[in-house]
Order: C-alpha cells, then structure tokens, then sequence
C-alpha cells in the first residue's frame, strides 16, 4: 500500500490495534489501522470524538496509559525499526528526539513549576547531551523562531505568565528543539481563538518546511484540513475508511461518511444558505461495535452485505484508498 | 428590521464593567474591568443576529446582561418596548418568560440527577404553569416532539443521552414557556461535526416554526454565517462592525472582520491555496487594560496616528450598515 514507490516511507503504520479495558468491556478504541507518511509530508487524521484518532496518535511515541489500554497487535515502522519492539529506554531516546508530539491543552501539558528555558531546553540536554547554557541559547533561537516576542527575557518566565497562544508556541519550539524527523500535533490549536490558530498553523507549516520534518496533524476540522495537509485520512470508528491525497478528497470524496461530513459543514463561502444535510443518528459506541461497516447504521447506502462484512481499506484509485462496498 | 415597530430587544450603549479589588476585609476598588463598553445593537422579531468575536471580547457577558442575568453598569436594555434595564427580581419574572437562554455544555447545564421530564417541565412548574398531572405531562412530551426527541425518553437521566440529544432537552427546556428570545451561547461549539448540523437545521426549524428570535453567540463564524440574518463583530468589550450576513463576508468594511474572516479556512484545497494566507500579528489584548484609541489599532495593519488617539464611534452607513472605524470607507 505504499505510496512512495520511490524510497521507503518515514513512518509506516501496519494493522495497529489498540484496546482499553474498561467496565463496560473491552473497547476497541484502533482497529486493523495501516498508513504510511513520507518525510516532509503532512498527513491530516481526521475524525469526531471516538473515531480513534487521538489513539493513534499516542501510540505512534507509545504514549497509551497501560493498563487500562494495550497496543494488541501491529507494527509501527519508523526509519526501519519498529517502535513496538524497542525497549522503555529506545523509546525514550525517540520521543522528543526525533519523533516529538505537541498536544491540544498547552497548559496542562506544561510543567508549572518549571520556567520556559528549562521545558524547552530539556530534550537538547537530554538527547544532545548539551551543557545548560548553550542549550539556553538554542532555546533563545527557537523561542524566535516561533515569533515569541522578546524572548532572552521570556527563556526565564514560567507558563502561567503566557497566554493560550504563546504556551502553544513554547510546545512548538519544545517539539522543534532536536529537529525532529516527525511531528505528531494533537488538535494543536483548537482551544485557540481563529486569528491565533491561523498565526500558529502557519508558524507549525513554515517551520516543518524549513527542516523538511513530517507532520501528522490531528484535526477535526475539515477548514484546517484544506489548507494545511497534503493528504488525509478519515477516521471512524477505530479504522481509517478513506484516505486520499486532500484535493483529490476534496473533490472526489468516495466513502459515504467522507461525503457525509462535507454536506454537513456550513461554509464561510456559502452564500446560498441552503439547508445543512447531517449525518443521521449517533457516532458508533466503539464498547458495542457493529459485526459490519460500522458506519452502515447511518448510511444512506447500505447494503446488506455492509451490515455483515467489514470493508477494509484498499486501492480505489491511484493514490485513494477507501473501505466501503459501495461503489461510488 | 422593522423600522416603524418597536424592535423586540434594543440595547443602548451596554455597559458590564466588574470591579478590580484589593484587601482581603477592607476592599478597595483598584480598577475594573469592562467587559462590555458601550454596545448598542437592535433584534426584530424572528431575526437572528449572530454575535462574533474571540474569547474576552464580551459577547457571552452581553447574553448575560441582555437577560438581566448580570446587572448591567450603564446603559440600557429594552425588551418588547420596556425599559429592564433597572428591574429588580420580581419584575423580571414575567419578562423571563419572553426570553431564555441556551447554554453552550450539555453535559454541565443539565442537572444529573432530575428525569428529563423534570429538567423540561421546571420552567412550568416555576412559573406555576404546570396544570394538573396529565396536561403537565402532555406539555413536555409536545416539547420533546419539538426537538426531534421520543416521549418516552422524558422518564430517563441525562447521562443516557448523548452531547447532540442534550442539547436538543437544553433547547426544549428553553421553549417551555413559549419564549421570543433565545440568547444561544455557543449552542453548537460542543458538538461533533455531524451533529452539529442536526443542531443547526434545528434551530433553523424552529425559529421558522415559532417565529423566535435569536442572539447567536459563537466563535464559529461559518456556522453564524449559515443560521444569522445580521452579524455583529465584537472585539474588547465593543462592536466594531454590525451587516447582513451576506455584506459582510462580501464586503468587511473593519479591518478587524477583514482578519477574522481571512482566519477561517475554507474545507476546499484549491479555494485555500489560491487565497492569500494573510495572518494579523499580535493576540487580543487584556481586558484589564485596554489599548487607547482604537482598540484594535496595535494589530491593526492600517492603522494610522489618529487610530491611537481617538476611539471611533460605531457609525451607521448609507447602506444601514455599521462600522466603527476612522479609515473604514463606506
């Protein structure tokens, strides 16, 4: 399935299952997941709550809390080696290092007691075995580059001195600190305001560019989406149902959820006002999945076959993949 | 809008201003901070006007006073032709009636342990609209029928229901007492995409079918293009620009609207790439201290000296528009 015929994929994801155990039995939050993401690419996830797209992305850096979840079955191939196989401490030396992950709440994903420079300056010490002042100066220089304003004097602040979109920046420039060959960014700026979000986005884009490193941009927003990723998946239910270079997905959305999603956004350039036609029904519990698509309960085009099989993902079109019985 | 009728609501130069103290037994007022400073706006009857802005720019604290949820410091609030601005608990009650308010999280505006029923049918019960058992129970499940949801759900607890369903139970609360103004705070910004529109579309169906009106809070501004007749854009406690919905994302006239608009992404790759990907500097500064002048003229790409000086009024143009800007042509 891989896209690059060329040379080997960055990362390649092969039938990554994760689970949680949780009272209401076993939920099986990823499923079957396969993708592979070349350097420098940006590829959007998308999805709703639920669809397993945050899961994913902890699982790529190996993030998932065990117990109560496990990664049952898979492979995570990134640079040749498998994630899944390495130990606490080759792991470690990857996160932050040359896999780094920005998260969506900057505040709580902050250390409070520690002042900026020290977050910041933590994986330059740890993985370049750099001393603490020149790790302060690089520090000076990325705090730059993610356009903090005066930042000699803000290397010595703690978080709560910054707002929202300047804590976002300090992750960014703690995700860039080693130069990272890929960045996993976790609805980087949804608790943000929409001139913010643009100004950061536009800093993540600029700055992965310029050291050629990956992005997995998770997102529920299929505005973001559009003008940042140069392929997406869509996720729902723990599996990714369509995948797609985004203007091929824009214009030829081919799963019925993908086509679901975008009759029911309004847009900004919407001038008709025409009625918004929603996807009927609720996501899927993922504790009660259904034996078929589980998306068939709310599709428009079911067929009976859907409702027993599951459809995996496979080639559609040249680089369009998607799960789905029906033609379309 | 109705010239020669009275508007449904009309608010005079809205003042919100909190006190800033300091001393733990003997407070000193140091300062306040004026979340609302001197908005005015009107709302005909069966319009939606959509309220935009970034967070802290006052547009939740303008619902809240609109509903004499918070005393409003200055101005003045006039609801059905009556001045409220001053009325105290009693007064308002009959006037609650005519207006309500739906809240943005549906999971913290539902009280856990009251049956559905309950949570529905306590406007009534406030009210002493209740009746006997049979027609109490007739009104709620005619309000469930409303809102897209089963009868016999109004036997179960909230938890059972999902974001989308709990809102629906927010929204047939908020009709129980036949209301003509919904104050929505971001009615949708907690739900999933797919059901968002679900919500939307009712809204829509609503308003249609009981000629309410709407003051539509949100941050979302694809979402109040799609549900709003007019839409006014705050920023710092002010509105800095008031147009139907078309005008003004055909033609933003506050530099402001032109860069939140530009901020938007647009779910179509070709239409982004093509857009020019202009992003204003700056973040919205703190209320506790506003910038002098125009309140937008530290971000502001125009600005010009007398931008920092003088605070531009909201004026009306020929085209029943309204900005406040010095440059703004109209």
């Amino acid at each position: 399935m891989s896209l690059a015929a060329t040379a080997a994929p960055l990362l390649s994801v092969r039938d990554l299952s994760v689970s949680f155990r949780t009272p209401r039995g076993t939920v099986r939050a990823v499923e079957s997941l396969s993708f592979d993401l070349n350097a420098g690419e940006t590829l959007a996830i998308v999805g709703e709550s639920g669809s397993g797209k945050s899961v994913t992305a902890l699982s790529l850096l190996r993030l998932i809390p065990d117990p109560p979840g496990r990664i049952d079955s898979g492979q995570i191939l990134f640079e040749g080696r498998d994630l899944l196989k390495l130990d606490e401490a080759g792991i470690r030396a990857i996160r932050g290092d040359r896999i780094a992950m920005i998260f969506q709440e900057p505040m709580s994903s902050l250390n409070p007691v520690l002042t900026v420079g020290t977050q910041v300056g933590e994986p330059i010490h740890l993985h370049r075995g750099t001393g603490w002042a020149a790790a302060l100066a690089q520090v000076k220089t990325l705090l730059e580059k993610v356009s903090i304003p005066d930042a000699a004097s803000r290397l010595h602040a703690y978080p709560h001195q910054f707002s929202g979109g300047m804590r976002q920046r300090v992750m960014i420039a703690m995700a860039l600190a080693c130069a990272p060959q890929l960045i996993v960014a976790d609805e980087p700026t949804t608790a943000l305001d929409v001139t913010v979000q643009a100004q950061i986005l536009a800093i993540l884009k600029q700055i992965t560019r310029e050291v050629n490193s990956a992005l997995i941009l998770i997102t529920h927003d299929l505005g973001v989406v559009a003008r940042y990723a140069d392929r997406v998946a869509v996720m729902y239910g723990g599996r990714i149902v369509e995948m797609a270079p985004a203007r091929e997905l824009y214009a030829h959305p081919r799963h019925p959820y993908t086509r679901g999603l975008m009759d029911s956004i309004p847009r900004l350039d919407d001038a008709s006002g025409k009625r918004l036609v929603p996807i009927d029904g609720q996501p899927p519990d993922l504790a009660r999945l259904p034996p078929g698509c589980a998306f068939a309960p709310r599709c428009r085009h079911a067929l009976d076959r859907c409702r027993k099989e599951r459809p995996v993902l496979e080639r559609a079109d040249e680089a369009h993949f998607k799960a789905c019985f029906v033609d379309g | 809008m109705a010239e020669a009728a009275v508007p449904l609501l009309r608010v005079r130069d809205l003042k919100v201003h909190f006190p800033l103290t300091r001393g733990a037994f003997i407070q000193r007022q140091i300062g306040s901070v004026k979340a609302v400073d001197g908005v005015s706006f009107e709302l005909a009857r069966g319009e939606t006007l959509g309220l935009v802005g970034e967070s802290g720019c006052g547009k939740t604290t303008t619902g809240l006073a609109v509903l004499r949820m918070l005393a409003p410091t200055g101005g003045s609030i006039a609801f059905e032709g009556e001045d409220i601005t001053r009325h105290d608990a009693a007064r308002m009650r009959p006037i609650r009636r005519r207006m309500q308010m739906v809240y943005q999280d549906p999971y913290g505006s539902l009280n856990p342990r009251m049956k559905v029923r309950d949570i529905v049918g306590e406007p009534l019960v406030v009210h002493g609209l209740d009746g006997d058992a049979a027609r109490y129970r007739e009104r709620v499940a005619a309000l469930l029928d409303m809102v897209g949801l089963l009868p016999d759900m109004a036997d179960r607890y909230p938890h059972e229901f999902s974001g989308g369903q709990r809102q629906r139970i927010g929204i047939a609360r908020a009709l129980a007492l036949d209301p003509r103004l919904l104050v929505c705070d971001e009615p949708v910004s907690a739900l999933d995409v797919s059901i968002q529109a679900q919500v939307v579309n009712l809204f829509m169906d609503l308003q249609k079918r009981l000629s309410l009106a709407y003051l539509f809070i949100a941050h979302d501004l694809s979402v109040v293009r799609h549900i709003s007749d007019r839409i006014a854009v705050m920023y710092l406690g002010r509105i800095v620009e008031i147009a139907g919905r078309d005008e003004l994302y055909r033609d933003p006239l506050h530099p402001y609207t032109k860069a939140l608009l530009a901020a938007v992404p647009i779910p179509d790759p070709v239409l982004e790439a093509a857009r020019p990907q202009q992003v204003i500097a700056g973040e919205v500064p703190s209320v506790l201290n506003p910038p002098r002048g125009c309140r937008f003229h530290p971000r502001c790409p125009m600005a010009e000296a007398r931008c920092a000086q003088e605070e531009p009024q909201l004026r009306k143009t020929p085209s029943g528009r309204s900005v406040a800007c010095h440059l703004a042509t109209v």
